[in-house]
């Protein structure tokens, strides 16, 4: 099967640009080097292409209890103009995706009156999780509009302390003064855009999503440091993000919210697919769970490898690692049985067949907004 | 883009270099190999005293992105590692046929390098 290629797949290619498949989707990888690109966005500010996630539109008398019941958090709880992050689960409360979901400010949501969402599921998702939506709401008898926007959208994330700033200046509307998780319609380069205040880097900025065909006039406008999702896997793995395929993946690494870390994004008050499992699950008794660490051997930790206790018996596996630019050390993420993930405890990583000493450490390593 | 090839060596498909220096052979990765890698934050070399057999693998390189195992060009005794790449790796970024280099060895008989590729045979096989 194709890859599918962004808006400006040539427009990279051009800056010579790496690419790599992901998600089904041929993306720019590199495009100077993860470390330059890295350092831009936690001391200034990077653009990154990530037009490969999903975009889908729900709407309709009925689209916020379809929202409501088929993602983890409180979406009633959603302002006009708001967003959250939350998980879709499985009846089993496995986690099939993690996703942002915007409730549109009115002047976006199409005129009618009715609720409208945008929730923005992982590369690759964007179809099964459109018919997930389909299916639910045809079974639930439910009034709601799920369209799936992904090859409408382009979407680029501005990160970084001066990101801000650089999006107040490409745009109509003093956008600087939104509160982190806001989403409002702007008019950035002379294109409409949705300005959101989220990102996946740890750093402040905006992710905007815009019309594909205008895609190549709002990058053009941001003189700042592209990136590629080199540096977005760096970036999230020192502010302790999940990555998708990685930290969970319903078939390979299967894992509910709390062992993922996430619990915070499960409110159990309300009615969701995968409710009751995570109800009977007390988090204070899982056998396993998400740490963060610090290898204090030399070396790279790399997803896959073995974490054994000291003595050398396997408890767990790494499921992200590489050196963090920002602070210079290796650090990972993995699952360890739960009595060895309190912050201090000493591991062992098994790198190509030698055992190297870690530490557990809670993430996000580096500050983040 | 093109890539530096020093004519004046020896080259693994593996985009290994070997450069015959009369006493010793000086080994490293190529200009090709550390822009493929990328940032290199990491790299692993045999001791001084080991010995290391043609084709077989002597270490690790890693960049932030992956890990390369690393093949030996020539078969013989370690002679000298260069200890600096092990706190400064970006060397091999920065000159790969030069500072960045990696090890050097006695070779137990340099007509090894015959069986490997000339830089024009090399340059092929990159285009």
């Amino acid at each position: 099967m194709p890859l599918s290629k962004p808006p400006l797949w040539d427009h990279h290619g051009d800056r010579d640009a790496k690419f790599t498949e992901f998600g089904g989707w041929d993306m720019p990888v590199e495009f100077d080097s993860i470390q330059t690109e890295h350092a831009a966005v936690r001391e200034d500010a990077g653009i990154f292409d990530v037009s490969h996630m999903g975009q889908l539109h729900v709407t309709g008398p009925d689209a916020t209890a379809l929202m409501q019941r088929l993602t983890t958090n409180d979406v009633s709880q959603l302002e006009a103009g708001n967003s959250q992050y939350a998980a879709i689960t499985d009846d089993d409360g496995i986690i099939i995706d993690d996703v942002i979901v915007y409730r549109l400010p009115d002047e976006a949501a199409g005129g009618d009156g009715d609720p409208t969402y945008l929730f923005v599921p992982n590369a690759g998702t964007d179809e099964r999780t459109h018919e997930r939506w389909v299916e639910y709401r045809n079974e639930w008898d439910l009034e709601a509009t799920v369209d799936n926007r992904t090859d409408e959208y382009a979407m680029f994330a501005v990160q970084g302390p001066s990101a801000p700033i650089l999006v107040d200046e490409a745009s109509e509307e003093s956008l600087s003064d939104q509160p982190r998780f806001s989403i409002t319609a702007a008019t950035v380069a002379g294109v409409e855009c949705l300005a959101a205040r989220t990102g996946y880097t740890g750093e402040d900025g905006f992710e905007l999503l815009l019309p594909w065909e205008e895609a190549e006039t709002v990058w053009e406008v941001f003189d700042c440091q592209p990136c590629g999702l080199g540096a977005r896997d760096t970036l999230r793995l020192e502010a302790g993000f999940l990555l998708a395929g990685q930290e969970f993946d319903p078939e390979s690494n299967p894992r509910t919210p709390y062992e993922a870390g996430i619990g915070f994004a499960v409110d159990l008050e309300t009615d969701f697919v995968g409710r009751d499992a995570l109800a009977a699950i007390d988090p204070d008794e899982l056998e396993e769970r998400l740490v963060g660490f610090e290898l204090i051997d030399r070396g790279v930790p790399r997803h896959g490898y073995d974490i054994t206790s000291s003595e050398g018996r396997v408890i767990g596996t790494v499921t992200s690692g590489t050196m963090s630019p920002t602070l210079g050390r290796p650090i990972g993420m993995g699952y360890v049985r739960s009595e060895f993930t309190e912050p201090g405890t000493t591991l062992q990583v098994i790198v190509r067949g030698q055992s190297k000493k870690a530490r557990v450490e809670q993430p996000p390593f580096i500050d983040t907004v | 883009m093109s890539f530096e090839i020093p004519e004046d060596r020896r080259y693994l498909e593996s985009h290994e270099w070997a450069h015959d220096r009369g006493d010793v052979v000086r080994v490293g990765i190529t200009d090709f190999a550390q822009d493929e890698l990328g940032d290199v934050v990491f790299v692993e070399l045999p001791d001084e005293g080991d010995t290391v057999t043609q084709e077989d693998e002597f270490g690790v390189v890693e960049s932030i992105k992956a890990v390369s195992d690393l093949y030996a060009p020539v078969s013989g005794e370690v002679v000298d590692v260069n200890e600096e790449l092990f706190d400064a790796p970006e060397l091999v970024n920065d000159d790969p046929f030069g500072e960045g280099w990696m090890l050097e060895i006695d070779p137990d008989d340099t007509d090894e390098l015959e069986d490997i590729l000339t830089a024009e045979e090399y340059e092929d096989q990159i285009a």
